[in-house]
């Protein structure tokens, strides 16, 4: 099993940006997706440095891939997209509508935010020429399992959510916006200050979700670090890590040595916990009731309905 | 414009027929629909019998076979379109690629919609969905405006249907995982979200909390109605504020964009509700019919038709309108 480093899902400035990439390129993960996922607006405020970017991780040994929007809508966003074969990397589509824009019979990935839950359409995919594919992450073990021997059949690499905050929903209203009561069009941008997003709490105060603009994702940061023997045995290929603003290289080398052999789950999740003392974790998708579950210690804020 | 009904039983597929419903939509009573509901839905037998009453009053039958088939288990899937097909269903409304692809290829002659659960929500992709597996109508997601919605209407030939009235989801269905993150049970694998089976109400100093999945979602007075705590519509904190974050509790009505959809080319107005009683669906029935039949004959549209209905509950135009944004 190797790494992959997925898009970073916030809005982070262009200096931060590219040093996050000129970092990465140092860390031992094998494969990085970057590029826009979530709001076609953030993209020009770092457009520019993404040549740069590539070339540095390229020049590093990594595998490379830009990402499609995860929700197209406008004119500008669909041009974007058609865009993105010009770059010259592999592409990964976060949305079927990047499908027919992909140069005739070049290779593509598909991120976590496809709907691949069945066999079915994994082989469709495949048959138009997904090399790569980067299951959901609300999918349980068994499901991971037989579309992994699926994969394996038909020379198609399976990913799985390995680490960071969960992609739970995408809307064509922009929360962030909403809450500085502005509408999307006029947002200020008010997702720049949250470089890991925004909590969003329960009436009790508990942690719950986190906004990120249009995005809302899990409050836990998803964790397979007690899955690892699980997932290799599934035949999982690789593990996907999605971008924070904390400690991000020093997490990578923590699922490296795991999968090394070298830690085991309960060190490496003791020491993600290190990094960021306010992280929670989660693996409830893959083998708990629900997904907030945490297959490891308890962590002090998960509700016990 | 055509009026889709929801039918949640056989007894509400009749009463929408008789209420002047153009067409009816429906499903099968298991995981292989989106409103995957105890006592909803129909039997093989019950749908056979619907389709042929329907038939007879010159209504449609669409069966939705919308969520995304588990994988090991499609043949639940597969046989369902095999059945929708036998019972002489004028359509089926499908979300999933490989499904879609299962349905070209073993069942060609059975139109195909593709569902809102596909989040299609702009041309290139609605026309590639026609190129690969011949969709003739697809249902847009609750994420687009009119102006919007009329330039998809500009560059494809497949026929669009929106919603109009009923539940509104503030996210891209079909690819929203709040619900089984908070309670297990999800949209897409499931047919279910926010469910019943995980709500709790707790009564605390005169306020009665609504939890879900054990999250307080709402809290209300004593004298307060209690909404039911679906996610998307619940209460939260974040920063200094308190409040509705993502959605108010509201349901979507867009009576009066009618003329503006129908401007827009589209083809169908979808009404929300398999879960609402057959009375219910008469009634929301027989004044969409009202509407669309006057705006045909060139008169004015009625007004408010649909204020008894929402009384008490909060009504938006949801998407239609940009400032919703």
């Amino acid at each position: 099993m190797d790494l992959t480093v997925g898009p970073n899902q916030f809005f982070w400035s262009a200096d931060r940006w590219a040093g996050f990439y000129d970092d990465l390129a140092k860390s031992p993960v094998d494969r990085v997706v970057l590029g826009e996922l979530v709001c076609s607006k953030r993209l020009p405020f770092f457009q520019e440095r993404v040549p740069d970017a590539i070339a540095t991780l390229i020049d590093a040994g990594k595998d490379v891939a830009l990402t499609s929007l995860a929700l197209v809508t406008l004119k500008r966003e669909r041009k974007q997209t058609a865009a993105l074969a010009e770059m010259g990397v592999k592409i990964e589509i976060s949305d079927l509508t990047a499908l027919p824009h992909l140069p005739k019979g070049a290779a593509f990935s598909v991120g976590p935010l496809v709907n691949v839950y069945n066999e079915g359409t994994l082989i469709w995919l495949a048959s138009k020429g997904a090399s790569r594919i980067c299951l959901p992450p609300e999918l349980p073990l068994a499901s991971v399992a037989t579309l992994a021997k699926t994969g394996a059949d038909l020379g198609v690499a399976i990913e799985v959510w390995g680490h960071g905050r969960l992609p739970l929903a995408i809307s064509g209203r922009c929360y962030h916006a909403r809450l500085h009561k502005r509408g999307k069009d006029n947002c200020q941008f008010a997702c720049e200050d949250d470089p890991d997003g925004l909590d969003v709490r329960t009436l009790e105060g508990q942690p719950f979700l986190t906004m990120n603009g249009v995005q809302t994702l899990s409050d836990t940061y998803a964790s397979a670090a007690h899955q690892i023997e699980a997932l290799t045995r599934a035949g999982v290929s690789s593990l996907r890590l999605s971008p924070q603003s904390k400690g991000f290289p020093q997490i990578c080398d923590q699922y490296r040595q795991l999968l090394d052999g070298k830690s085991s789950g309960a060190e490496v999740a003791s020491a993600i916990c290190d990094i960021d003392g306010n992280i929670r974790l989660s693996d409830g998708f893959l083998t708990g009731n629900r997904g907030v579950d945490w297959s490891g210690m308890q962590p002090p804020d998960t509700p016990h309905p | 414009m055509e009026i889709v009904c929801p039918a949640g039983t056989p007894a509400s597929l009749r009463a929408a027929v008789k209420a002047g419903a153009h067409t009816i939509y429906c499903g099968f009573n298991d995981e292989t629909n989106a409103r995957n509901f105890p006592g909803l839905n129909f039997d093989r037998s019950e749908m056979r019998d619907g389709i042929a009453f329907a038939h007879a009053q010159g209504s449609k039958v669409l069966i939705a076979i919308n969520t995304f088939p588990r994988a090991g288990d499609e043949a639940l899937w597969h046989r369902a379109v095999a059945d929708a097909e036998t019972c002489g269903a004028d359509a089926v409304i499908l979300a999933d690629p490989g499904l879609l692809a299962y349905a070209a290829r073993h069942h060609p002659d059975l139109r195909r919609h593709l569902s809102v659960q596909a989040a299609a929500a702009n041309a290139d992709i609605i026309n590639y969905y026609a190129d690969v597996f011949d969709v003739k109508r697809v249902v847009l997601p609750r994420v687009l405006s009119v102006p919007e919605i009329a330039a998809i209407n500009a560059e494809t030939e497949v026929e669009t249907e929106v919603f109009v009235f009923g539940g509104l989801c503030v996210m891209a269905e079909g690819r929203c995982s709040l619900s089984s993150y908070a309670t297990g049970l999800s949209p897409n694998m499931n047919g279910v979200c926010s469910p019943a089976s995980h709500v709790e109400y707790l009564e605390d100093k005169g306020a009665l909390d609504a939890r879900l999945g054990g999250f307080t979602i709402h809290r209300v007075g004593p004298s307060e109605p209690a909404p039911y705590p679906t996610l998307c519509k619940g209460c939260f904190g974040a920063g200094d504020k308190t409040g509705h974050l993502f959605e108010d509790p509201v349901s979507l009505n867009a009576e009066q964009l009618i003329p503006q959809l129908q401007k827009a080319g589209v083809t169908a107005l979808k009404i929300e509700g398999r879960q609402r009683s057959r009375s219910y669906v008469a009634q929301v029935v027989r004044n969409f019919r009202n509407a669309v039949d006057a705006l045909d004959a060139g008169m004015p549209m009625p007004e408010g038709m649909l204020a008894k209905l929402s009384e008490g509950q909060a009504m938006t135009t949801g998407a239609y309108k940009k400032t919703w944004r």
